[in-house]
């Protein structure tokens, strides 16, 4: 039984880590870029939604859309005029800029909001809970799972079903061949970064209503985005709701045995996928 | 009557290296015009400078009395000249068809080619249409690749070295869609190394070495000797 | 040779001289800030040659500091052995460490290997909480007076006639300078030798490399390992001077790597100098925005970002650049034998 509860909140906060992940995985796959500031991008979304709601005093639920519009603005803004700029067969540029926007945004949400602990209130639909027999599960949670696998999907009907999937595609594929086709590479990443930190807002949304957040947890949330993306396979989406998971329930079963090992659990998990399966667990045929 | 597409002058480079070298071309049209010439004589840097993926350091290149030079490469598409570009460089994660569709992505406005058009043109490509792209045969992906050029509708075409790497019934196979193509009102620049399949496709003939036009004139007025010469650069006769 | 060389490698000297002397000439808090500034220094040059030149982008250098001022604290407060045993220990702890740390690491390409460094660092650090001999996750103190019982101390404390906890300053800053000398050496001597070369043509090139024969994975193995020793070492020492060790400290990705990548950054990346030259913008920093709290780190994150787009070589790379001058060249100058370059052979920009 204990098991069981135990594998069920892993599966649901492996949901969270999903949220975390997508945008990650998506400009993964289609600008080639690994943005180490990922992690403080989603704090910053959730300083946004709480400046939204302390200002209008909107639930944090339609706050959430107003500050996902704002974050879409600021991904293209960042990728226009500074990421753009960076990419090239040199690893090493878009590394240290995006690490420099890393310390940059922690340090800014640092003077602007202090290190003091903050919280997103979403009002009694946090205590409320679903009893399935079994286990007893909280809204909120099943809420955050519902909502990563929602998001995975209409990000996968994006990238398969329309034609701005398709041009992503092409630009992922080969982005010379991309522009004879009258595809503006510039103009793709920057909206594949705005939908990115659009998705950051909503992972935003469900880690500030779930617990507290301050301006130094993003390495971590990076860190477990990179564990799921990579786990579960690069270029895959699906993929990376199975890394996230993956991480999810190996954090719980660590958490389970000693609260101190939760975090040392999904790092171990991610180490010995990679070792077993150096491309995860869902590669993408090409590639 | 002025012409669709003037180079002049144009001087471009391969990496460091210099590739073109003040070319001068003028396509009139409806008309094909081929550009042969060996290995490494600029043909492909002379296309790639057109289609503004290549940087161009001096020259112009006009396009129905509106200087294009120096443009990125999308607006060059959006104002009509598509490529068929070396090695077809099909998108392998795309299907055949949605190769096709993604050649008309910044069309605007109805025009000729649609995908039914490209289709009947090429049957094998609606029969193949959810295949990848890039699991096709080697003919099969130049039709995909000249397909994909035709959706955006271009006044001018380019097709870079389409037989290379193809035995010789397909390239017969490829060149028989280029009456069909000529008659849709689209004017043609073919790039060949194979000397006799340029003859006989086009209207007017240059001949490049060294990043230079060594040689220009209709197929029937250049003598074997003369293409030979203007080819390798000197006589063996 | 540029008749400038000269003239630099004496000012280099002097500057080194007056360096040495200063624990007999300058007053404590100074010997003490520079002990830091040097400190981030060794990190810069180790990291300089991890990513500048082996073209290994690591973000968890902070594994090595940490581990290798754990195992100086196992080594002093368990084993009872003198510190500076404990330093040497602590640097060997790091390579060991960097072994499975690469065998796991490398499987990742290039960008990605960067993430990947920040978990395994993250692994350590979590895994020393664990440690409880040593204080789990609140961390320990060294034994009172640790540092006075080193070697020299009191023979320095009499030449100097200073307090032994300056003395005990004095060796680790002597320990330190030495260390960021023999390192700047080193670095020097290496990428002047045939494996150097071989590292900076798999960094121009890597299948052409691959081609001459040089094999990029072990060679990079090898710088992967060299690095973590001398950071460890760093890492050892400094936290002598600390007294105090705990894991967040020890792994704190911005005192141990975020400086440090921001230094190099700064001050040139992929050049030998770079790294000098960004310590000392960083410490003109430090003082200047001291009062200022946080401020200073986005100041250095824009710079940073800065120079990534607008120098990609760092200030150190603008001014050979203008100047021509290069104090430590890495390009083998032409024998002298050889008959002058004609003119037209030049290749033309």
């Amino acid at each position: 039984m204990m098991l069981i509860d135990t594998l069920a909140q892993g599966l649901l906060l492996g949901g969270l880590y999903a949220l975390f992940a997508a945008g990650l995985s998506l400009v993964f796959g289609i600008i080639r870029l690994v943005n180490l500031a990922h992690g403080d991008l989603i704090i910053l979304g959730a300083y946004l939604i709480l400046t939204v709601t302390t200002i209008t005093g909107l639930h944090p639920f339609v706050a959430v859309l107003l500050a996902a519009s704002l974050m879409f603005g600021l991904g293209w803004l960042l990728q226009t005029h500074l990421l753009n700029r960076v990419l090239g067969a040199d690893i090493l540029p878009p590394l240290l800029v995006t690490f420099g926007l890393s310390v940059v945004i922690q340090n800014g949400l640092l003077s602007g909001f202090t290190a003091d602990s903050r919280k997103l209130a979403a009002g009694a639909i946090e205590a409320q809970s679903v009893d399935l027999a079994v286990v007893t599960l909280g809204v909120m949670p099943l809420l955050t799972f519902a909502s990563a696998v929602a998001v995975i999907f209409a990000l996968n009907r994006l990238f398969y079903r329309t034609a701005l999937g398709r041009a992503f595609r092409a630009t992922s594929d080969d982005a010379v061949t991309a522009e004879l086709m009258g595809i503006g590479p510039q103009r793709i990443f920057a909206g594949a970064t705005g939908i990115a930190l659009a998705v950051a807002t909503i992972a935003a949304l469900y880690l500030g209503t779930r617990a507290n957040f301050d301006p130094s947890i993003g390495p971590a949330r990076l860190l477990y985005a990179f564990e799921a993306v990579i786990i579960g396979g690069l270029g895959s989406l699906w993929g990376t709701l199975g890394g996230g998971i993956v991480i999810g329930m190996a954090q719980a079963l660590g958490a389970s045995v000693n609260p101190e090992r939760q975090i040392l659990s999904g790092h171990v998990a991610f180490v010995v996928v990679l070792l077993l399966r150096p491309r995860g667990l869902f590669p993408r045929a090409s590639d | 009557m002025s012409a669709l597409l003037q180079i002049a002058g144009l001087t471009a480079h391969y990496g460091d290296f210099q590739a073109l070298f003040g070319v001068d071309l003028t396509l009139q049209d409806g008309e094909t015009l081929a550009v042969i010439g060996a290995n490494g004589a600029g043909k492909t840097t002379l296309m790639r400078a057109i289609t503004g993926i290549a940087k161009v350091t001096a020259g112009t290149v006009t396009l129905a009395g509106e200087d294009i030079t120096r443009l990125p490469a999308p607006e060059i598409l959006t104002r009509g000249i598509a490529m068929v570009p070396e090695g077809r460089r099909l998108f392998p994660s795309l299907t055949v068809e949605e190769n096709l569709l993604i050649g008309a992505h910044a069309r605007k406005g109805n025009g000729h080619w649609t995908l039914e058009k490209v289709q009947a043109l090429f049957p094998i490509l609606k029969e193949r249409r959810h295949n990848p792209g890039t699991a096709l045969s080697g003919g099969q992906q130049q039709m995909v690749a000249i397909g994909r050029a035709l959706m955006s509708n271009p006044r001018v075409l380019l097709c870079d070295e389409l037989s290379l790497g193809l035995v010789p019934v397909v390239i017969k196979e490829i060149y028989a869609a280029f009456p069909r193509i000529k008659a849709s009102g689209t004017s043609i620049i073919v790039v060949e190394q194979d000397i006799g399949q340029a003859l006989r496709v086009a209207d007017h003939v240059h001949c490049m070495m060294e990043g230079r036009i060594t040689l220009s004139g209709r197929p029937a007025e250049l003598s074997r000797s003369a293409i030979h010469d203007a080819y390798f650069g000197v006589s063996h006769a | 040779m540029t008749p400038s060389r000269p003239l630099g490698l004496i000012a280099a000297f002097a500057a080194l001289a007056v360096l040495y002397a200063l624990p007999a000439i300058a007053p404590r808090a100074l010997v003490q800030d520079l002990f830091g500034v040097l400190t981030l220094l060794v990190l810069a040059l180790n990291w300089n040659t991890l990513a500048g030149f082996a073209g290994l982008v690591s973000v968890g250098q902070q594994a090595f500091v940490g581990i290798g001022a754990y195992a100086m604290f196992a080594a002093i407060i368990l084993m009872d052995l003198n510190p500076l045993v404990g330093v040497l220990i602590g640097g060997l702890a790091a390579a060991a460490f960097a072994l499975p740390m690469a065998f796991f690491a490398f499987r990742l390409n290039g960008a990605y290997f960067a993430i990947g460094t920040w978990v395994v660092a993250d692994i350590a650090r979590l895994g020393i909480s664990q440690w409880k001999a040593l204080g789990g996750g609140t961390g320990t103190s060294l034994p009172k007076g640790t540092a006075k019982d080193m070697a020299f101390v009191d023979r320095i404390k009499a030449a100097l006639d200073v307090s032994s906890a300056a003395a005990a300053d004095a060796l680790t800053y002597w320990l330190m300078l030495t260390l960021a000398v023999a390192m700047l050496v080193a670095g020097h001597v290496f990428l002047r030798s045939r494996m150097g070369l071989g590292l900076q043509a798999i960094r121009d090139n890597e299948t052409a490399a691959r081609s001459v024969g040089v094999d990029p994975v072990r060679l990079k193995a090898l710088v992967f390992l060299l690095t973590a020793f001398g950071t460890g070492l760093c890492g050892a020492l400094a936290f002598i001077q600390i007294t105090r060790v705990t894991p967040d400290a020890a792994f704190s990705v911005i005192d141990w790597t975020a400086f440090v990548i921001f230094i190099t950054v700064i001050g040139g990346i992929g050049t030998l100098p770079g790294p000098i030259v960004g310590a000392v913008i960083f410490y003109a920093l430090q003082r200047l925005l001291a009062d200022y709290g946080t401020i200073y780190l986005i100041v250095l994150g824009c710079l940073g970002i800065a120079v990534m787009l607008f120098a990609r070589r760092g200030l150190w790379g603008v001014f050979t650049g203008r100047t021509g001058i290069d104090l430590l060249p890495l390009t083998h100058r032409p024998p002298k034998s050889a008959a002058p370059q004609p003119q037209a052979s030049r290749r033309t920009a």
